[in-house]
């Protein structure tokens, strides 16, 4: 087996007095796609920018392309990111500049190119998401779907060796939602990419993964390949897998007794 | 009563946290500054948005104000038969208090409030994160020559909000309450000191201007991403602008003139 270019090791992290991450362990290896699933509020956004340096672990190891992260300078951090291609949930395009500006600013940020190229590759990045028409449109002007397709084309404008999708899926119609399914699998083919999805739009993310993790509560509950995921026999993944509406999870919030609360009267 | 007592505490202990925070925020900013020398480009937008865009109510504002002035000026100084210091009174005002002062008001109101409006939204909708992502520095990018926007275009609006001013005071003193131009101009030729008035004037103005931007960046990019914390950080950054501006006016004041 070769060496992972991701490998999380007794990841602890808190925000206030919660625990978020209580020993995870987590491995991703390269020119594969990654499926980490856990329901709203587990921390997979979080997972993402621990693992871009954006937040630090209270403990435990994050290693990235060999280098530990959290131990990294800023010029090595930097140099690291920009290996790094991050789809954000939102898009997180900037809104003063068109689209064409948005996929060409990383380049510009990075590269002192001669402009007939930036324009090359940005073309070239749009036509790959299937936006080139779109290049002059601004941001507020597209639907969520395209808006998540240009921020795809931004993420690989660099030709980063991996991309990290936080929630790819969320809110799209049938639709954009397959174009975007086929989009990250057949990008992560062609360009010899690693992606790593956050999701918990199960059937999608199972369709494209090589490999899942479930997270529930601050721990991998569960991995292995999504297939064999399926199959589990562990009553939480069953309950999140097939989206059962009760189960380990329960449906209700939890509370004092129903009667005791009606009892009580007029209080709140 | 230990309830209170704990929760001032914790208020007190949150509001040095916050002034920690504001000064670390101020370090990074200053600290990246010289890199966006490289970047003029960068700057010359933002002076257009936090300037030029706020010229229109700082012109305004200045003409009436200079107007105002030449009507009560003229109305005390005629009891004494000195109508013809008018110019001096108007002049002297406007360059050592109500030009800084009320140009910091009005940029605070104005460009304050849409810089750190601007800020908390790109913080809300992640741009600020997105750009860490790709390895840029959105303290350089997006900070700074904001900062140095605020900064250098303070000074500037002051000194035309006390130009058009003494033309406001000019119009009514002279234009229509029949003050001697030739004595308007003159005393106030004699009486403006270059060094006293004028330049402790630029001074005030541009301890505004830093003040201003610094409030105003530093409110944007500490608010909660949430609609309500934008909204927030817009009414602070004019309320905290206002307070500091008059509180720092006072020291300063009391600092230049006060010997
Ligand atoms: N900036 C923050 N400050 C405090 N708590 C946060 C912050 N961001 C997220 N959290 C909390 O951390 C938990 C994990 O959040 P997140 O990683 O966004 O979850 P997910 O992406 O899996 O839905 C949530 O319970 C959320 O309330
Ligand atoms: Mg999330």
């Amino acid at each position: 087996m070769p060496e992972p270019v991701v490998k999380i090791r007794d990841l602890r992290f808190a925000r206030g007095n919660r625990l978020i991450f209580d020993g995870v362990n987590l491995d991703i290896y390269a020119d594969c796609v990654t499926a980490i699933m856990g329901p709203s509020g587990t921390g997979k956004t979080t997972l993402l920018k621990l693992i871009g340096g954006q937040l630090r672990p209270l403990s435990g190891s994050i290693r990235v392309y060999g280098e530990e992260v959290p131990h990294l300078g800023r010029q090595a951090l930097y140099r690291l990111r920009r290996r790094i291609g991050m789809l954000f949930q939102t898009g997180a395009l900037l809104t003063d500049i068109d689209v064409f500006e948005n996929v060409a600013y990383p380049i510009r940020e990075h590269t002192r190119l001669p402009e007939a190229l930036v324009r090359d590759l940005v073309l070239m990045k749009l036509e790959a998401v299937g936006l080139r028409g779109a290049a002059q449109l601004m941001p507020g002007q597209l639907s969520g779907g395209m808006a998540r397709r240009v921020a795809l084309a931004r993420a690989i404008a660099l030709d980063p060796m991996m991309v990290l999708y936080d929630e790819p899926f969320t809110g799209q119609d049938p639709i954009s939602m397959g174009v975007l399914v086929k989009l990250i699998r057949e990008l992560n083919d062609a360009l010899d990419l690693t992606s790593v999805v956050v999701s918990h739009d199960v059937a999608e993310t199972c369709a494209i993964a090589d490999y899942a993790y479930l997270l529930s509560d601050g721990k991998v509950v569960e991995h292995g390949e999504p297939d064999a995921l399926r199959e589990s026999s562990s009553d939480w993944s069953q309950q999140f897998l097939k989206a059962l509406p009760d189960g380990p999870v329960a449906f209700h919030y939890p509370a004092v007794s129903f009667r005791d609360d009606l009892l009580q009267g007029g209080q709140r | 009563m230990l309830d209170a007592i704990q929760r001032l505490g914790r208020v007190t202990l949150g509001f040095f946290e916050r002034l920690g925070r504001g000064h670390l925020f101020l370090l990074q900013v200053l600290v990246s500054l010289p890199g966006i020398v490289l970047r003029p480009g960068l700057v010359l937008r933002q002076m257009y948005s936090v300037g030029v865009l706020t010229l229109v109510i700082i012109v305004v504002s200045g003409l009436f104000v200079g107007m105002v002035m030449g009507l009560q000026g003229y109305n005390t100084l005629v009891d004494f038969g000195a109508e013809e210091s008018l110019g001096v009174l108007v002049a002297l005002s406007l360059v050592r208090e109500l030009g800084p002062v009320v140009t910091a008001l009005l940029f605070a109101g104005r460009a304050g409030s849409a810089l750190s409006a601007e800020i908390g939204l790109m913080k809300a909708t992640e741009q600020l994160s997105g750009m860490e992502m790709m390895a840029v520095d959105p303290i350089q990018r997006v900070i700074a020559p904001r900062f140095l926007a605020a900064f250098l275009s303070m000074p500037l609006l002051a000194a035309i909000f006390s130009a058009v001013g003494v033309y406001g005071g000019w119009f009514i003193g002279v234009g229509l309450l029949g003050v001697d131009d030739g004595a308007f101009w003159a005393q106030m030729q004699d009486k403006v000191d270059l060094y006293d008035d004028i330049y402790n004037g630029v001074i005030k103005s541009i301890v505004f201007g830093f003040v201003v931007g610094w409030i105003a960046l530093f409110e944007g990019s500490d608010t909660l991403p949430t609609a309500e914390g934008v909204s927030r950080a817009t009414t602070q950054t004019v309320v905290h602008s206002a307070l500091v501006v008059l509180g720092l006016d006072f020291v300063l004041t009391a600092l230049m003139f006060g010997d």
